[in-house]
């Protein structure tokens, strides 16, 4: 076991954990966030990302222990004040999701973006999510929720 | 599937990770980003008794300049390098890499000692007549690119040795590159690996004749290669479409490529003519 000390969602941990331990599993087993999803396990899909220090990120492709002393932010924390993030609330209002399961991923990897307020053309939007795979394929949605929600 | 356990060393100084390399040797393998390593582990492809991560010690994470040469520490992240590296060739391989949340992880001195024959930043340093620091408790080596990679996945670092830097030449402000690729997706920044990649630099004379010219490929051999036959072709010659379309076919006669899911053999010769062609003809531009 190794200790590791990591802030998740604004609270600080210090966790005993074996090195095989990866992110996404520490985060969904230990810290039962289990918005955090786990497609592929090969950094394929997307559906893991996190905010390592405010940038996307892989948690399949981290060990726990690589994010010592590091900040993770998970998809849990976007409504955290009890209202729905703007590109949460676009989403839904542009059905811009079937079966959910790539969606924490999408949110993870676009909610830096969003947050910073540049307005996001589609190509920008489709770009930003290259790395999230929907096997719904509702790619269409999906961008016309984030270039909506850039603009908010 | 889950990674099989492993011993766990997080050094903090260059001198203690080179010890545990010394003492570990073959067993253990350097983790830095992980963006590479961490997937075959999870598929268990890779299941090294010994992680060293190096991502904790702060001497590895520089970017600065030396002599004539851009230094890049192994520490440093891919995204840091794309904007603070200041190598424009590097920068427009680096945007072909994965997606943005895998170069926030992976490193640049990573990606060259993973050696994957189709990854972008070999062919980027090649091109570049790039160097890479390997150091172990024996003492320091510097290779040049091209001797550095070796085969698929495997270079000329020995079992205790760390790729601590590679020096990338900086060249006159003149020098133009090109950065190419075709990939099973369309699109910019796909994220996939590439079927074929070419980095491309050259300088040239007032007249607009090439005075250097160098040209690497990804995807189309066992490494990154240069194609130093159409290279030569090209030096001290007037760009026409002649003599870009000769060494164009020149750099795809001297690949060697191989067949796999996404590509045969003739098609990625196919590819090199076509990329090494376009590159050559951004250069002349």
């Amino acid at each position: 076991m190794t200790a590791v000390s990591l802030t998740v969602n604004g609270i600080a941990y210090e966790l005993d954990v074996p090195p095989r331990l990866l992110l996404a599993d520490l985060l969904r087993e230990r810290l039962g966030l289990t918005g955090t999803k786990i497609g592929c396990a090969m950094g394929a899909c997307g559906a893991c990302t996190v905010l390592l220090d405010g940038e996307p990120a892989r948690a399949c492709l981290l060990f726990a222990v690589q994010a010592h002393d590091r900040h993770v932010r998970t998809v849990e924390d976007l409504s955290a004040g009890g209202e729905p993030h703007p590109l949460q609330v676009a989403l839904r209002e542009h059905h811009g999701l079937q079966c959910g399961y790539c969606t924490p991923g999408m949110l993870m990897a676009l909610a830096p973006l969003i947050e910073s307020g540049q307005p996001l053309d589609r190509d920008a939007a489709r770009e930003a999510i290259a790395g999230n795979l929907c096997r719904c394929t509702g790619y269409e949605t999906i961008v016309d929720a984030v270039v909506e929600a850039s603009r908010r | 599937m889950k990674p099989t356990a492993f011993e766990y060393l997080a050094p903090e100084t260059v001198e203690e990770a080179l010890n545990a390399l010394a003492e570990h040797g073959e067993d253990a393998a350097v983790l830095a980003g992980g963006q590479s390593l961490v997937p075959m582990m999870n598929l268990r492809i890779s299941a090294p008794p010994v992680l060293i991560d190096i991502m904790r010690i702060p001497e590895l994470r520089f970017i600065r300049r030396e002599d004539e040469s851009v230094v890049i520490g192994a520490g440093v992240r891919m995204t840091q390098a794309e904007g603070e590296a200041g190598v424009p060739l590097l920068t427009a391989a680096l945007r072909h890499v994965g997606h943005p949340a895998i170069r926030n992880c992976g490193t640049v001195c990573g990606s060259l000692a993973h050696a994957d024959p189709a990854a972008e930043v070999p062919a980027a340093l090649l091109a570049l007549d790039g160097q890479v620091v390997v150091r172990s408790v024996r003492g320091e080596r510097i290779l040049p690119a091209d001797e550095f990679l070796r085969s698929y996945f495997t270079t000329a670092r020995e079992p205790d040795e760390l790729v601590v830097a590679v020096r990338i030449p900086a060249g006159p402000d003149s020098r133009r590159v090109a950065f190419l690729e075709a990939t099973p997706r369309l699109g910019g920044s796909t994220g996939e690996f590439a079927t074929v990649a070419v980095a491309a630099a050259a300088e040239r004379d007032e007249a607009g004749r090439f005075t250097h010219v160098s040209l690497a490929l990804a995807g189309a051999a066992e490494r990154a290669v240069r194609a130093r036959e159409a290279e030569s072709l090209l030096t001290g010659a007037e760009p026409t479409a002649a003599s870009i379309d000769a060494a164009a076919e020149q750099a795809a006669t001297a690949v060697d490529p191989s067949d796999d899911i996404h590509a045969d053999r003739e098609y990625r010769r196919h590819l090199s003519r076509v990329l090494a062609r376009r590159a050559l003809q951004e250069l002349a531009a």
